[in-house]
């Protein structure tokens, strides 16, 4: 990486959470819940009411808590069930992500605390969205989770994935492991929206593999104070003609440390990927990476990084574009800068005062809408969006 | 409607306007000829009140209201609109949803204004995100009627637009001008134009929305300074013919 004066990222000292703690109760029904998690958990993108859903899983500290679904076509476990009944699922259980990538993978790998095994049937449209939910209650907890989605051929999935820490919870650990299979054919959608605290670790470590025709499309919206994420989703696509898009949605307050980015591998002819991301600053540091890879051809990639500097703090875009063989066509695009003035005069032409015009481009900006969320979710984002607002200008 | 008294405007230190006296009056149209550099779009983004517009002298009254130092918003909130030449492309705002931001609190029917600029298809677009030049026009146009000011500047409505959308441009602009063209809900045509005090202050090269509208007054804005107060068509006339030769004369 080029030579930035940036401060470092921080550390992750794993001593200092606890991994070992008491089992929670199960909960028949997510309404169960406090009004105050609730909350939590709606910011997160989880609806507890289960409207328009086909299925919800609730993973409180180190167990399930709730797994239900409605819908025979898809099946939703607990990984650690799921490895019991499927014989420890060969095919899937780390064989995309390394075992031994880093210190987070090792310990995710020596003592899984639970996470989701979703797997559609074949040719199953599941049109309503299953949920799925992280929940960390208790100062200092390290969250150990591992989730494998299995989109069976020809059949379609949205998975909402919120992740977050109860209210009165600053300081967490949170190691996830995701690994999704997408087969011949199958669609999936895969949102996750992060609500955490302002001393929260955050170590994912998230693999796709896409093969023909498939399409995986993930959004990724993270809008609250955290101390500290470093994730970076890759996904290869190995069949003809797959599709992979990347879409998100960050803000760094002061305090708030954000190394996330995106890679895509394009590992078959006429595969398409393209990775957007739209980044915001209001005195927190984001380092916004993408990589797009081709090693075929024909093949296609197109990056967009976008980062609006609102106040000190540092965006620090790095696209990269890679091509190994001749005809692969990549490009990209990155801008990171202030808010046009004649964009905000514009509107002001118009009646709006500086305030409004401000907020009115910075809700364009982040332009939730491209993500073509489910109309309950997106409100929820809009509200998020709305209540971060106060704190940005 | 609107007075500027002796107004001297500096743009990044130099001294564009130099002493400009004009008077609009309620519901006239009041145009504006010059050649490119005389300082056309400075009066109008002064008028608007946006940053690097430096009045250095003079006063801007609007219905009695001293907006000499105003925020543009507020003399949008006045009554004060515009129709720009190069807006800019502001991404993730739909059409739709900057119509509405226009309309401020007034309840507007988008659908049916979008109608009749012939804008329905284009109001999911995020606002002038490859925009053709009348389509830039007609948004414009969109917004104004939503907002419905009582003075509107427009800055060359018809640059960068075809025939076909200048006829139906003309027609908008004199309707947003001159009120309703046909009588309706039982009120008489005069009723309605006796409420109608839309005035306008239109910057022209080519001339063409003289053909749409009624233009009430003309002058020519040479080198910061007005001159030749004339009916709009002639002087369109004396400028095709001769060219602005005759301002240095009579300025000089």
């Amino acid at each position: 990486m080029s030579q930035l004066n940036e401060c470092e990222s921080p550390r992750v000292d794993l001593g200092k959470y606890s991994f070992d703690q008491q089992e929670q109760s199960a909960l028949k029904d997510l309404r169960q819940l406090s009004d105050e998690d609730r909350k939590r958990l709606l910011m997160a993108g989880v609806d507890t009411n289960q409207t328009q859903r086909s299925g919800s899983y609730l993973h409180i500290n180190h167990s399930k808590v709730h797994c239900s679904s409605s819908r025979k076509d898809v099946e939703i476990m607990d990984i650690k069930e799921a490895l019991d009944t499927y014989d420890g699922l060969p095919e899937y259980y780390w064989q995309a992500v390394d075992k031994e990538k880093d210190e987070f993978t090792r310990a995710a790998a020596e003592k899984v605390h639970g996470g989701y095994f979703i797997r559609t049937k074949k040719g199953a449209k599941i049109q309503d969205p299953v949920q799925s939910c992280l929940f960390i209650k208790g100062e200092n907890v390290g969250q150990n989770v591992h989730n494998i989605i299995v989109v069976e051929e020809d059949s379609e999935l949205h998975v909402i994935t919120g992740c977050t820490t109860s209210e009165n919870v600053t300081s967490a650990l949170h190691l996830g492991i995701s690994e999704v299979y997408i087969k011949k054919g199958g669609k999936l959608t895969f949102t996750m929206v992060h609500n955490w605290g302002s001393e929260v670790m955050v170590r994912p470590r998230t693999m796709a593999i896409v093969e023909e025709d498939g399409v995986f499309a993930s959004n990724y919206i993270l809008l609250r104070p955290v101390k500290s994420i470093q994730s970076f989703p890759t996904v290869y696509l190995n069949g003809a003609r797959a599709v992979a898009r990347f879409n998100s949605i960050l803000v760094a307050p002061k305090g708030s440390y954000i190394d996330s980015g995106n890679k895509i591998v394009l590992n078959a002819p006429d595969t398409r990927g393209e990775i957007i991301s739209r980044t915001i600053t209001t005195g927190g540091t984001i380092i916004a990476p993408g990589i797009i890879e081709g090693n075929i051809a024909p093949a296609k990639g197109h990056l967009e990084c976008k980062g609006l500097v609102l106040s000190n703090g540092i965006i620090h875009a790095i696209p990269e574009l890679k091509a190994t063989v001749p005809g692969v066509e990549l490009s990209h695009e990155a801008a990171v800068g202030k808010i046009a003035q004649e964009e905000i005069e514009y509107l002001m032409a118009r009646g709006l005062d500086e305030e409004e015009a401000t907020s009115t481009i910075v809700r364009g900006f982040m332009n939730v809408d491209i993500m073509g969320l489910p109309a309950e979710l997106h409100a929820s984002v809009e509200k998020t969006i709305q209540e971060t607002e106060k704190d940005m200008f | 409607m609107l007075k500027m008294e002796d107004l001297y405007v500096k743009v990044g230190g130099k001294e564009i306007l130099k002493g400009i006296n004009l008077h609009i009056s309620d519901g006239e149209n009041y145009i504006l000829f010059g050649p490119n550099g005389s300082g056309k779009t400075s009066l109008l983004m002064t008028l608007m009140g946006f940053d690097g517009y430096e009045v250095v002298q003079g006063r801007i009254y609007y219905n009695d209201h001293d907006i000499t130092s105003m925020p543009a918003y507020e003399r949008a909130r006045l009554g004060i609109g515009m129709s720009f030449q190069r807006p800019p492309t502001i991404h993730g705002l739909k059409t739709r949803d900057m119509v509405r931001l226009c309309a401020g609190d007034r309840k507007v029917d988008i659908e049916d204004l979008a109608k009749e600029v012939n804008f329905s298809e284009l109001l999911e677009r995020d606002i002038n995100a490859g925009f053709s030049g009348g389509e830039i026009k007609r948004s414009e146009l969109l917004q104004l009627m939503a907002q419905d000011p009582s003075l509107i500047l427009f800055d060359e409505p018809e640059s960068g637009v075809d025939l076909e959308n200048m006829a139906l441009i003309g027609r908008i602009i004199k309707s947003i001008l001159d009120g309703p063209l046909e009588p309706r809900n039982g009120v008489s045509m005069k009723e309605l134009k006796s409420r109608h005090q839309t005035s306008g202050l239109i910057i022209t090269h080519t001339g063409y929305i003289l053909d749409y509208i009624n233009a009430d007054r003309g002058q020519v804005l040479y080198e910061g300074k007005l001159c030749c107060t004339a009916r709009p068509r002639d002087i369109l006339d004396h400028i095709s013919k001769y060219g602005y030769k005759e301002c240095v004369r009579c300025l000089n």
